[in-house]
């Protein structure tokens, strides 16, 4: 299946320049449902010189987009709806609004995330465009790697001579960018710079955990490559991760379990971009349910981040991150791809 | 054809006058896209590719292998690390799942950055495909 579970478009907490204002998500939100476009019309019919175009600019040799027979590429899709440097005038005045308060609170920017596009039916030259279109949801304020923003998705439904030919889920981030580029120190390619594989001096390390005493115990076992579950010897509630007190009964006395190591995944997340120091996506990030109840959140190996499945057993294994540190991570258990 | 089989891959040169060319074939005006200095002042360090030329790319890198009488049915992209001039762009696909003239692609498109676009396509087949 095309499973893909979802990973967050360009997410990373970073403290931003931040000029913009918060704006009341409900102030947002009200804008979901409601038009973005109306009726609109294609600036252009379907033709074989945009067409033709394309195909140059994509290197695309597709004899099924040359010729009398020739059909557009069905990527097109969009490129029929522009507005062009003339602009749009279809849009409707809740998309206009939506923009306005944006960019007036100062998310002036805008960043394309998401295409994602149905073709019914084939475009050919002579094909009249129209489409109409709906604000679909307004996220709430995210940081992401370019600044602060809001991401808006809109879906649009396009037809050709009055038949349904496509729809076109859109997704952008409306933000306020970060302090602006100095031209002049541009690099090529530019940047951040892949992290190299640099000597081990002065490769990035992983972040180390903050060790207490409420924690201790933990970092204790996984050092004796023994993972501790909590259990309040009040009640025999089992608790992870590791807190001063039982959230059942109140008992701040306990003692601990070792867990036997099996697991399941209950559900995960592949991170593939941003990059962070130290890591290398794209890489799965599981919430494990241990055979003893608790779950926890912890790295999933030995398996490719894409065929990481819910469900599928795993069992505890600990992994050397660099020379002065280790971590529980979960192997996925042979066989066990479904 | 299977569930698990890799299409070959295809690298793409990102040179400026194909972000440049893209983005004007595809109708985006957006400056980002073709002026250094606006994109600077927008925080990015050049210009940058386009969501539909990525779009268009991930398409052809579809029909170019599995021939002209394909049908692209859904093409869903996600992009993430940008396609900035000077960098190269590698499109690789896998087969996820194969049944009755239908064929799903994953498709990552890695650039010296990171992955440039993640998706899912499908398209279907004409008939005697192996």
């Amino acid at each position: 299946m095309s499973e893909v579970a979802q990973e967050e478009p360009v997410t990373v907490a970073r403290s931003a320049r931040t000029p913009e204002t918060p704006l009341p998500y409900e102030r947002l939100k009200a804008f979901e449902g409601q038009p973005a476009a109306t009726a609109a019309v294609g600036k252009d019919p379907v033709n074989a010189p945009m067409i033709r175009h394309w195909c140059e600019a994509m290197g695309d040799a597709n004899p099924a987009y040359q010729g009398p027979d020739a059909i557009a590429p069905p990527t097109m899709l969009q490129a029929w709806t522009m507005g062009g440097l003339s602009g749009h005038t279809d849009r409707s005045g809740a998309f206009d609004a939506l923009f306005a308060l944006l960019d007036g609170a100062g998310y002036t920017s805008v960043v394309a995330t998401d295409c994602e596009q149905e073709y019914l039916r084939p475009l050919r030259p002579g094909d009249e465009i129209t489409f109409d279109a709906v604000i679909e949801a307004v996220s709430e304020r995210k940081t992401t790697k370019l600044g602060v923003g809001h991401f808006v998705t809109t879906r649009m439904d396009v037809r050709a001579d009055g038949e349904p030919a496509g729809t076109h889920r859109f997704r952008i981030l409306k933000y306020a960018p970060h302090a602006p580029h100095a031209p002049h120190a541009r690099q090529n390619p530019p940047a951040v710079p892949a992290p190299p594989a640099a000597p081990a001096a002065s490769a990035p390390r992983r972040p180390r955990p903050v060790i207490n005493r409420d924690n201790a115990g933990f970092w204790a076992g996984v050092a004796g490559h023994r993972l501790l579950i909590q259990r309040c010897t009040g009640c025999r509630t089992l608790r992870f991760p590791w807190l001063p007190g039982c959230s059942r009964c109140g008992s701040p006395e306990w003692d601990t379990v070792e867990a036997s190591g099996a697991g399941t995944v209950f559900s995960y997340v592949v991170l593939h971009h941003p990059p962070f120091p130290a890591f290398d996506p794209p890489y799965a990030v599981g919430l494990i349910e241990l055979a003893e109840g608790v779950r926890m959140v912890s790295n999933i190996v030995g398996v490719p981040h894409d065929r990481v499945r819910i469900g599928m057993p795993v069992r505890l294994d600990f992994q050397r991150v660099d020379e002065e540190f280790e971590l529980p991570a979960f192997r996925a258990a042979a066989g066990g791809e479904g | 054809m299977k569930a698990g089989d890799e299409l070959p891959e295809l690298t793409v040169p990102i040179t400026r006058t194909l972000i440049v060319a893209g983005a004007l074939a595809s109708r985006d005006y957006q400056d980002v896209h073709h002026d250094t200095e606006a994109a600077a002042e927008k925080g990015s360090p050049d210009i940058f590719m386009n969501i539909l030329t990525t779009n268009g790319l991930v398409g052809r890198y579809l029909t170019d292998h599995f021939g002209p009488r394909c049908v692209l049915r859904k093409v869903a992209i996600r992009l993430g690390a940008p396609n900035y001039p000077g960098d190269t762009m590698v499109l690789r696909g896998t087969v996820t799942e194969v049944a009755d003239g239908t064929a799903v692609v994953r498709v990552v498109g890695a650039n010296g950055l990171g992955h440039h676009v993640t998706g899912t396509v499908t398209v279907s087949l004409p008939e005697g495909t192996e």
